[in-house]
């Protein structure tokens, strides 16, 4: 029975609806669009307040292009991010667009919208994008994602200068000042400099903190270290390049001897135990974000006041710094895939770029080169200056590094994850097994990789 | 009497003569028809999230990388090829089978103690004992992720406080392995407690006044009396237990991420690492499947000496 065309299922229906939205809602709906709507997920930014950048963006675009923005967070912590992007890629349906750890933008690469087009007006901008973030996001000659400023960090040496000073005998400010200049001893801040003040240090009781397990961190300083040495592990297509590799030996052999420096119980750390090395006062370095830095600032300032953000040290073949990059790809399946591109066009923009970057304190690395000059790397305290290095500048004479290039996305993704790198050195440092017999693993372990 | 059999005697009828029979086949199959739908919930259930994610995975399991292609086998060929997913095998079973028997040895000697307190003080124990079973794992292993993290481990404190020294828990393999292992029986023993008191429970008094009058020692009572009545809930609870240890994920997961070196990997975590993280999901289906078929075996075997024994008793 009807009247007015209103039945009672109807009316039931709309009141569940309502229900239910008031229930599922994502946290955040901005502007009242006719244009369409909009769903991101965005990686949800350890730094309190560190997403109020996007949420402020997103409103403000919404409101320009009369769009429905909703933004939802997913953290990291359980590989939720990558359990959503794995699902929504499967299904084919979900958000317009994700924020995608570093390899997932190849192994979603042909479910994700080329966007050549945002990335040629960026660049045409900005000028020459992070070599990293474009060989992980272009495949097949198509950019497969926008590299992001939201949780993409470097990871440089965060070193107490007071223990350097004391025990290694190295003035870390002045070799690296909050200037763009390179001071005494800069240029012989290198591996074999730094075994050497690992050693003086551990002998004092403030051992080096660098973490040699399967997470993250360990990969991306290990993966550093073999880049200074030229020890690429395979080529371009995949192929090993390990049989004879006088480059990975020297590479490993190094890596074993520092890991006898370093606490011993490093092989089982996670992504915080390095900060929690830091920040307890137990380690003279670390290689970190500012987290580490910023948590220190909080729970043991006497320890922030005395950290000095410098660059990794540099190996026979230049001076590599540690690169993990955040990319924000937008799904073939998506719905609104022009308003999407659009979207990521706006928040790449540079005062978008530094409004993300100061909003997580300096954390977030945007993806040009233009864009390191930020003031928040000049301002942020204590000691003003601390963080100054932390983008890659010009004066550090290094390129950025991601662990197991130039292998192809879904080769490398494989390496990453399994840390092999790390794994190779634990081999010979606590397995007890020679270089040549870890060697010989890792070769037959990345041609297993290779087959199916 | 059998239907059958009066129909041979009585004398022929007409089929018209007849509709009693067609009648009654008729109610038959109306609720053959009606049990179908009374029973169609579970069946779907078993479907959606049983017969579908099975089939489903096993399907994965047989594609290329880039799920492009079927390659039959190969997958499981390559995992067998592979050294580090071999000691997984070793690693998993090793772990499975130590956490199981080291479950049911702790259980049984928790219900024969709990069996043996009197009612009253028997319920709080009871309550207390069952505590690490009631916890979502993942939340106490991160309890005793802190108490044996790498640089602050509470549990090394204590022991240097003793005058012993630091043990590195979660650095070193074997003790990697044995942190697991402990952790896993931490949780799992207040189950096998409560099955077995159960069963204790259910052991006719009278057995075992008998043997003592026939001068049985308690070990005898035990062997020849306590044992054989708890034979199959001890067949079930380990055949249970079993399959739940080796597809366990949150303790390794929690406590090592399969470190130092992948050896405390086990099958569950080995295929997330392999399936999600590392974006090859039917190799990661493969890793996953790998004990079905021996998990399936044994469990035909235990559930058939089961249901033997069943009809023994009967």
């Amino acid at each position: 029975m009807t009247k007015n065309g209103t039945s009672r299922r109807n009316v039931l229906r709309s009141g569940a609806g309502v229900a239910a939205a008031g229930v599922l809602a994502a946290p955040m709906v901005h502007a009242q669009g006719t244009a369409g709507s909009l769903r991101f997920a965005f990686w949800d930014h350890w730094v309190p307040g560190g997403n109020d950048a996007l949420k402020e963006l997103a409103t403000k675009w919404g409101e320009q292009k009369r769009v429905t923005v909703s933004l939802d967070f997913i953290n990291t912590t359980g590989n939720q991010l990558q359990l959503t992007a794995a699902a929504q890629a499967q299904s084919r349906s979900g958000h317009d667009g994700i924020s995608l750890t570093p390899w997932d933008v190849g192994a979603y690469s042909d479910k994700l919208e080329p966007v050549d087009d945002v990335i040629g007006r960026l660049v045409g901008k900005y000028g020459p994008i992070n070599p990293v973030a474009e060989f992980l996001c272009k495949h097949g000659g198509k950019w497969r994602g926008v590299p992001a400023t939201s949780g993409t960090q470097n990871k440089p040496a965060c070193v107490r200068f007071d223990l350097m000073l004391e025990h290694a005998g190295i003035d870390v400010r002045a070799m690296w000042p909050a200037n763009n200049t390179r001071g005494p001893g800069a240029d012989n801040w290198t591996w074999e400099t730094f075994v050497t003040a690992a050693e003086k240090c551990h002998k004092a009781g403030f051992s080096f903190g660098l973490p040699m397990g399967q997470f993250s961190d360990a990969v991306d300083w290990v993966g550093a270290l073999f880049a200074g040495y030229g020890a690429h592990i395979t080529d371009a297509t995949g192929k090993p390049t390990i049989r004879g590799n006088a480059k990975l030996k020297t590479a490993i052999e190094l890596g074993v001897r520092l890991s006898r420096f370093l606490p011993s119980d490093v092989w089982a750390w996670d992504d915080a135990s390095n900060n929690r090395a830091l920040i307890s006062g137990r380690s003279a370095l670390v290689f970190n974000p500012p987290s580490a830095w910023a948590v220190a600032k909080r729970d043991a300032p006497q320890v922030a006041e005395k950290c000095w953000t410098i660059p990794m040290p540099a190996g026979p073949e230049g001076r590599f710094l540690a690169y993990l990059p955040f990319t924000t790809g937008v799904w073939a399946f998506g719905r609104n895939k022009t308003a999407a591109k659009e979207f990521l066009e706006f928040i790449t923009q540079r005062e978008n770029a530094e409004a993300i970057t100061n909003k997580s304190g300096g954390y977030d690395i945007p993806p040009f080169a233009s864009m390191t000059d930020f003031k928040v790397w000049e301002t942020t305290s204590p000691p003003v200056g601390t963080i100054f290095n932390y983008p890659l500048k010009p004066h550090h004479q290094a390129r950025t590094s991601i662990a197991f290039e130039p292998a192809p996305a879904e080769l490398a993704s494989q390496m990453y994850i399994q840390a092999l790198n790390t794994k190779v050195i634990a081999r010979v440092a606590q397995g007890g097994e020679t270089v040549d017999q870890a060697m010989a693993w890792l070769e037959r372990e990345i041609n297993n990789m290779r087959r199916g | 009497m059998a239907p059958d059999s009066s129909a041979a005697v009585a004398p022929a009828r007409p089929p018209a003569a007849r509709p009693p029979s067609n009648a009654m086949k008729r109610f038959a199959r109306r609720r053959s028809t009606i049990a179908f739908l009374m029973t169609l919930p579970l069946i779907s259930v078993i479907a959606g999230l049983v017969a579908w994610p099975a089939s489903y995975a096993i399907y994965l399991a047989t594609l290329n990388r880039r799920m492009t292609a079927f390659i039959g086998l190969e997958n499981f060929d390559i995992l067998l090829d592979n050294e580090t997913f071999r000691a997984v095998i070793w690693q998993s079973c090793f772990f499975a089978i130590t956490a199981v028997l080291l479950k049911a040895l702790i259980g049984f000697w928790l219900a024969h103690m709990l069996h043996h307190l009197p009612t009253k003080g028997q319920r709080k124990w009871r309550g207390m004992l069952l505590v690490p079973w009631v916890i979502p794992p993942a939340l106490s292993t991160l309890g005793w992720w802190w108490m044996f993290d790498p640089s602050y481990s509470s549990i090394n404190y204590l022991l240097n406080a003793i005058g012993g020294p630091s043990i590195p828990w979660l650095g070193s393999p074997w003790w990697a392995r044995i942190s697991v292992i402990i952790v896993n029986v931490w949780y799992g023993a207040p189950f096998f407690m409560i099955m077995y008191l159960a069963a204790l429970k259910s052991v006719p008094e009278q057995l075992y006044e008998a043997a003592a009058i026939d001068g049985a020692s308690g070990w005898q009572g035990l062997r020849h009396i306590t044992l054989p009545m708890m034979q199959n809930i001890i067949s079930i609870t380990v055949l249970f237990s079993l399959i739940v240890t080796f597809a366990n994920y949150d303790i390794v997961r929690v406590l090592t991420n399969g470190g130092p070196r992948d050896l405390t990997q086990v099958f569950a975590s080995y295929a997330f690492q392999v399936g999600v993280l590392s974006g090859n999901i039917p190799r990661g289906a493969a890793v996953s499947l790998f004990m079905f078929p021996l998990l399936a075996f044994i469990a035909y075997f235990v559930l058939k000496g089961v249901n033997q024994r069943n009809k023994e008793m009967a």
